[in-house]
Order: structure tokens, then sequence, then C-alpha cells
């Protein structure tokens, strides 16, 4: 097993990146960005929630400071993008270290924990919506400028591709993580925090730099969103919809695992997209929210009946085949 | 003078208001107190309650107040079975499973409604929807009265039911020894369930009584579940006389911040008591227990 993984992990990354060859359709490019965006995104979730046993429900907090700062620093201060890009993700870092430290140092644990990251995104969104710096309602939109040189390229699979080289570097991250001192930190914290704390774990710091972590994938997320839609409003940077897709995918591919995320990301967004065609060919006309009243079953099912997601479901099928 | 009556109406307004926020908290704050599980749903089912009403009115001519006699039983029923039959079987106990497993709840109803009514805003039309009762300089909504001391009404019969019946003593028991409960031979299941069915009852009164005077549309519990959360945080988790208490102090400040910095602001000041309470006096301004 501890050799396997990184195998497996670079012939995950070299059958993705391989996939454009084969898929040449623009909606199907389009589907494997929105793809390597969530997943990115859930990466984030997957080693403060997955790893930590500290369950977020505002990711979208750090999602949308990302998003918004790419859009802002390039718009407002004429910032090249490549260099927004990192200013973004410690944008992303440092509003985690803030909720954080907030949070973890008044002792919130489990709901409590989930509710204060809720209400942070709210007042958030509410702030981007009514702010004149965020240019309010209307949302910011970002002037095309097909260059490499702009982080925008007249090639969608470049953009594809690059996504994925991010996707790829957490993946190597989360691995490394979960193999160090600190990796063990959290797992301890998340199982029984007092007794990582008896142990001489430091619990309080163990979170803090979890949630800082966290704070920057989950905003490089909303970096690439910005890039790749070039627009950007209160409801999409801060909305609930990023903060709910950001957990359900490890939890459906496997939390504290680290293809989890991805595998969730890949299952639970194609199919979204079969549930809405299949209903819009039944009935004619898509029916809006289809997609997310199966992501809800789907995450009840999940919790009900696989607590480890699929990645917990391969692994107790491969320990069973290989003696 | 005429500054001190627009503050007095939004004040008097915030009070109104508040009365029917403290009677949708005192569900949440029930199931809380008696399961100890934060039922995420809570704003969600709110919703789903509301558009019951909109449903009744507009297809059955059913008058919002007659429909509290109808629908208070069936959403007892609704959420007795859920505890029943989704909440508890699915979670196995562990208190982040049911936080996700009731997120999972309320994202099944707000999206299944969305399907069904699409994103339109919609209202009822009663004929009483715009009188008013005059108050000294005071023009204070009819409905909106009602829903007021309909809310303490039913905060006086939930006390009721909990101090004096065999079932409230029951529900009391489990809250303070669910093991001990057991071993004196009562269903802590059947206790749970009945309890998270009184808590979504309380959803459908308080649809009832919104609906004449509010709209609906499928995200509107987004807006209700936080602030039902900041009035159970600021009331103490729990307490049902913190709740009341609680309900009326956030409906005074998002209706005298809302005069004061705006509407889209007013959601603000909500969210900032939420967090500072949270953060700084986790146990509630008159909550003792951690």
């Amino acid at each position: 097993m501890r050799t396997g993984l990184p195998v497996s992990l670079v012939i995950v990354v070299a059958l993705l990146a391989a996939l454009p060859l084969a898929f040449t359709a623009n909606t199907m490019l389009n589907f494997l960005t929105f793809v390597m965006i969530v997943t990115l995104a859930a990466q984030g979730w997957n080693l403060l929630a997955g790893f930590g046993g500290q369950f977020s429900f505002g990711h979208a907090a750090f999602f949308g400071m990302g998003a918004y700062a790419m859009a802002i620093l390039q718009v407002r201060y004429g910032i090249n993008a490549w260099l927004a890009l990192p200013l973004a993700m410690a944008l992303g870092a440092v509003v985690g270290f803030f909720l954080g430290f907030l949070s973890f140092r008044a002792q919130l644990r489990g709901s409590y924990f989930a509710l204060v990251t809720l209400a942070f995104a709210e007042v958030f969104r509410i702030l981007a919506n009514a702010s004149s710096f965020t240019n309010g309602a209307a949302g910011i939109l970002v002037p095309l400028k097909t260059s490499a040189a702009d982080f925008q390229f007249a090639d969608r699979r470049w953009f594809y591709w690059v996504a994925l080289a991010f996707v790829a570097l957490v993946l190597a991250l989360t691995y490394h993580i979960s193999r160090t001192r600190f990796g063990a930190h959290l797992v301890a914290v998340r199982e029984n925090e007092e007794a990582a704390r008896a142990l001489g774990v430091d619990a309080f710091r163990t979170k803090l730099k979890a949630i800082t972590l966290s704070g920057a994938i989950t905003a490089t997320a909303g970096c690439l969103y910005t890039q790749k839609f070039l627009y950007i409003d209160a409801n999409l940077a801060f909305g609930p919809w990023i903060s709910v897709e950001a957990l359900l995918a490890p939890i459906i591919g496997g939390m504290g695992t680290v293809l989890g995320p991805l595998a969730g990301a890949m299952m639970l967004l194609g199919l979204g997209e079969v549930t809405k065609s299949l209903f819009a060919m039944l009935l004619g006309g898509s029916i809006p929210g289809v997609d997310l009243v199966v992501f809800g079953v789907l995450l009840i099912l999940c919790v009900a009946f696989a607590p480890q997601g699929v990645m917990g479901a391969i692994k107790r099928f491969s320990s069973r085949g290989a003696p | 003078m005429l500054k001190l009556d627009i503050f007095l109406s939004a004040l008097a307004n915030g009070l109104l208001t508040g009365a029917v926020y403290a009677l949708i908290a005192l569900g949440l704050t029930l199931i809380y107190g008696v399961l100890h599980i934060i039922n995420f749903a809570h704003g969600a089912t709110l919703t789903l309650a509301m558009f019951a009403v909109f449903v009744m009115h507009s297809a059955f001519k059913i008058d919002p107040y007659i429909a509290i006699f109808m629908l208070t039983p069936l959403f007892f029923g609704v959420g007795y079975l859920l505890q029943r039959l989704v909440i508890n079987p699915a979670s196995h106990g562990d208190d982040s499973n049911i936080l996700l497993v009731t997120l999972g709840l309320s994202i099944i109803f707000e999206n299944g409604l969305l399907a069904i009514f699409r994103s339109d805003t919609r209202s009822i039309d009663v004929p009483y929807g715009f009188d008013v009762i005059e108050v000294g300089n005071l023009f204070l909504s009819t409905p909106k009265v009602i829903a007021f001391v309909a809310a303490f009404a039913v905060a006086a019969a939930l006390w009721l039911l909990l101090a004096r019946t065999d079932t409230g003593k029951a529900i009391r028991a489990v809250a303070k020894e669910k093991t001990g409960a057991a071993l004196c031979g009562m269903d802590v299941e059947h206790i749970y369930a009945v309890t998270f069915g009184l808590g979504t009852a309380c959803l459908a009164i308080a649809a009832c009584l919104l609906m004449p005077t509010f709209l609906v549309n499928p995200r509107i519990g987004n807006a209700f579940v936080l602030v039902a959360f900041t009035i159970v945080v600021l009331g103490g988790m729990g307490s049902i006389g913190g709740a009341l208490a609680g309900g009326l102090i956030i409906g005074v400040v998002e209706s005298l911040s809302g005069l004061y910095f705006g509407e889209s602001l007013g959601q603000i000041g909500i969210f900032l008591i939420f967090l500072i309470v949270l953060l700084f006096r986790p146990t509630g301004l008159f909550g003792a227990k951690a």
C-alpha cells in the first residue's frame, strides 16, 4: 500500500492528462475543467475535515476570497493574472488563519464550527453583494485577453491542463502530508482531541495549520473559476453551492484519503450532468435543482451506507483481493 | 417627533416579527435541548411548510389560520418519521453524521421545491392582509399582531406540555439522562422522534402565521436558518425562555439596523451578533451550561 499510492497517483494524473486527446468536444473540456476546479476546492475541504475532522459548511468563504481577489487585482489594480494568483492564494491562507484562530481559540468544535464557517461565508456574501468595491450585485467582468501571459488560453485544453497541474500538486502535497508528523497529528486530533493533547500534540496549532493550508487551496479553486469564466458575483463566489460541493465530493469519494476528492468530484458532477440531461429529455426543458436533489440523496446514502466513500470501498475490495 | 414615531414603529415591528422568529427558534432549541443535535434542515422544513400553506390557499382556498389545524399534525408526523426513519438510522449516532444528514435533507427540500415551483417569489392574497390596528400613533399590521399573540400562546402550550404532561416528563427525562431513562423503561427512540415532531410542528404554525404578510421562494429558508441559529445561540442552546427573549431581541435588531443601515446590511447585524456570541460567549446570554 505504501509504495502503491504514488504509482497510482502518477497513473491517475497521466490518464487525466490524456483525456483531452480522446475527447475534443468543447462541452467535454468545459466539464472536465469544472471537475478540476471543484476537485481543488474539495481537496482544501478534505485536508481540514477529512484529515483533521473539522467540518466546515462555509468553504465558499475561501473560494470566494480567491475568486474576488483574482478579479479585483486584475480589473481594479491592473495586476497581471499570474501575479494575482499567488496573492489571491495568500489571501485565502490569511482568511483561513483568521477564521481558524478565532474559532479554535474559542474552542468551537463539531456543529458550532460548521455554523461559524457558514456564517462567515454568508457575511462575505452579503458584503460582496452590497459593497461598491466588489461592484455590488452586478459582479465583476474580467476583460477578455486571450494570451497565455494573461492566464487565458485560446485552446481550452491548456486551461484544463493547468487546472489539472494544480490538482496534481495538491494530490502530491496531500500524500506528503499524510506521511508526515503534521499529518499524523491531524488524524490524531480528528480521532480524539483530548487523547492527542494528552500525548503532547498541540491541537490548536495543528488545526490552525490545516485551516490555513485549506484556505489557500480552496482559494486557488476560486482563482481558476474566475479565470475560466471571466465573471464573478457574490452568489457564485460565496454562495452555498460551492460549500456543498466542496464537502460532498470528499464524502462521496472518501474523506481523509488522497484521491477521495478527485474521485468524488468526478462522480458527483458526472451524475449531476446525467440527471440534468435525463430530466430534460423526459420532461422536455431543463428543471432547476434536480441534480442537487440527487446530491442530497447521495449525501444521506453515503453517510448511512458508505461512511468511507468510494475509496474506502476500493480499499476494502483490494485488500480482500490481495492477501 | 416624526423621528421618534418612525423609531417606535420600527421597534414595534421588530418585536412582532421577532415573536415569529422566536417560534421558529423554539422548534430548533427544543430539538437541540433533547436530542443534542443541530437540525440543519430546520430552515428548509420551514420553507416546505410555507409552500404547503401557499398550495392549500391557492388550490383549495383554505385560509392560513384554518390551515394551522391541518398542517400542525401533518408536520408533527413528518418530523416524527424523518427522525425515526431517516436521521436516526442514517447517522449511526454520530454528531457530525447527523449534521451531514440534516444538511442532505435541507438540500433535498430546497431543490425539490425549486424543481417543482421554480425560483419565483410567491405570496398569498388574504382579505385581511393589509388590515392595521391603531395603538396611539402606531399602526400595527393585524396579521403580525395575531402572529405575535399566537407565537406566545404556542410557547406557553409547549411549556405546559413539557412541565405538566407525562410525555413532557419523559422528554425532560430523556434530555437529562438518556441511558437512565431507557433503563426506567422509556422508549428513547420514540421520545426523540416525538421531540423532533414537536419541533417540526412549531415550523408549520410559524409558516401559517408568516404567510399572510411574508412571501416565499425555495431559498427563503436560508434567511431563516441563520436567524434561528443566532436566536438559539443568543438565548442559550436548549432554553425555551432564552429562545423567546432571543427572538424578540433579534427581531428588534434586524428592524432597527434595517432602518438605519438599509435592508441588505440589516442582515449583517444578525450575523455579527451570531459570530460574536459564538466566539466570545458560547453559552449564550441566559445559558448556564456549556
